[in-house]
């Protein structure tokens, strides 16, 4: 006679369990309101929504390109391509109508800007993560995310600290689409974009799940209502630099040498509470909401990956490649990709080309560094 | 190892940071805040995003 064991799924939380997480979120949101201000308890708000929709709906920038790529599978670009155009619809007129209340994600194209926008293309399809990506997956107990992204914030930092001098190898004027013109030019950009992925895509493949549906319309929805709350386009890895420059200034640094870190902006920023800054609020918020959609599938009892040590290091050389990149290419795929083409700048619409060939690169790396998991 | 404690680790270093963060930098100040919205108010955008342009030297 023999014995079977069998291995129950792990159960989700209770009714009660849930509840009071819920109460307890719903607490730290008013809490920060009250003592930081309105704004910064929204500011949270959303970051936790973005970061619920993400992890929520499974949806995300370096996948879809991914899949894109090794599969011919367009619809998660598609998807994305029309979460833009929909920021983009509302964004214009935001912009044009209110003047300095409402500003865009308007960056140089230059050469540091295009090479630094390859790097990271390359850098994420390593880690699988971009930006926000690494932010959900870490929220998530993703373990490559998780050890990434101290390594991200690090090169976001340096890569801010020397940016003054990047940029100064070759960069063009600020370029940026405004009015129904601009608008115009940007929404056909898109559907050439998206015209051009089906037909590079495998048949049938620009049909969307429903999932990505409903992802497009809770980041639509939240990007346009960050823009209201912030004045600013969603984004991402300036807050990173930021938890950087605040550690090394405590820990007695100067950051006077840097004309980055020492503009009277960024120092306002580093000597002020982490919780009344933009990006950082919503960063955090990626992450709490990340952990809490894990946290309420049951899903954070399974083993994490296992990799070969050669695998680790190459996460943390591509950590501090993607943040120091992101920063030369003044932005990722959020602050530059769908911030920057959601908003009008031409910089966003260089940079996704100069990324996804290096996402191509990116994606022949992953196999050769030992990160395709032997679980 | 679990995914479990790889979100311990990382909600813990996040609290660890806020922890240091609140401890060295000026003290919030509700009363001083901007508008829970920006539009609208007449106010101009003066947040930090990694799009904007460097300072010149």
């Amino acid at each position: 006679m023999s014995t079977t064991t069998t291995m129950l799924p792990p159960s989700p939380p209770g009714f009660i369990s849930r509840s009071l997480v819920l109460a307890g979120v719903a607490t730290l949101l008013l809490g920060l309101a009250m003592v930081a201000g309105p704004r910064y308890g929204a500011l949270l708000a959303i970051g936790m929504g973005f970061g619920l929709a993400l992890e929520g709906f499974r949806f995300g920038f370096t996948g879809p390109w991914r899949r894109m790529i090794l599969h011919r599978d367009a619809s998660g670009l598609l998807a994305q391509l029309i979460c833009i155009a929909i920021v983009a619809m509302f964004a214009f007129p935001m912009i044009a109508g209110n003047g300095a209340e409402i500003k865009g994600a308007h960056a140089p194209i230059g050469l540091a800007m295009i090479g630094g926008a390859f790097v990271f293309g390359a850098s994420m399809q390593i880690v699988m993560g971009c930006g926000s990506g690494t932010l959900v997956n870490a929220g998530s107990g993703n373990a490559v995310a998780a050890l990434a992204l101290p390594f991200f914030a690090i090169g976001s930092f340096g890569g801010a600290y020397h940016l003054t001098w990047w940029t100064s190898l070759g960069s063009l004027p600020v370029v940026a689409l405004g009015g129904t013109s601009g608008l115009a030019i940007t929404l056909a950009g898109l559907a050439g974009i998206g015209v051009l992925a089906i037909l590079f895509g495998a048949k049938d493949s620009w049909r969307i799940p429903r999932r990505y549906w409903l992802a497009v319309a809770a980041l639509a929805g939240l990007a346009v209502l960050h823009l209201a709350v912030a004045g600013q386009p969603w984004g991402v890895v300036y807050g990173l630099g930021l938890w950087v420059a605040k550690g090394a200034v405590a820990l007695g640094a100067d950051l006077s040498g840097s004309p980055f870190w020492a503009a009277p902006g960024n120092a306002e920023r580093i000597t002020s509470s982490v919780l009344t800054d933009v990006t950082s609020l919503t960063d955090f918020g990626l992450i709490f909401g990340a952990a809490l959609v894990a946290w309420w599938r049951a899903g954070l009892g399974s083993p994490i990956g296992v990799y070969p040590a050669r695998a680790w290091i190459a996460v943390i050389i591509a950590g501090l490649f993607l943040g120091y990149s992101s920063r030369l290419a003044f932005g990722c795929n959020i602050g530059a990709f769908f911030s920057g083409i959601g908003t009008g700048s031409a910089h966003g619409w260089v940079w996704f080309v100069a990324a996804f060939a290096g996402s191509w690169v990116g994606i022949k790396l992953r196999p050769l560094l030992g990160l395709e998991a032997r679980i | 190892m679990t995914r479990g404690h790889v979100v311990f680790i990382t909600l813990l270093g996040v609290a660890v940071f806020l922890g240091l963060d609140f401890a060295n930098s000026e003290p919030l100040n509700p009363y001083a805040a901007p508008p829970l919205m920006s539009l609208g108010s007449g106010l101009a955008a003066t947040g930090a995003h990694c799009a904007a342009p460097p300072p010149t030297k």
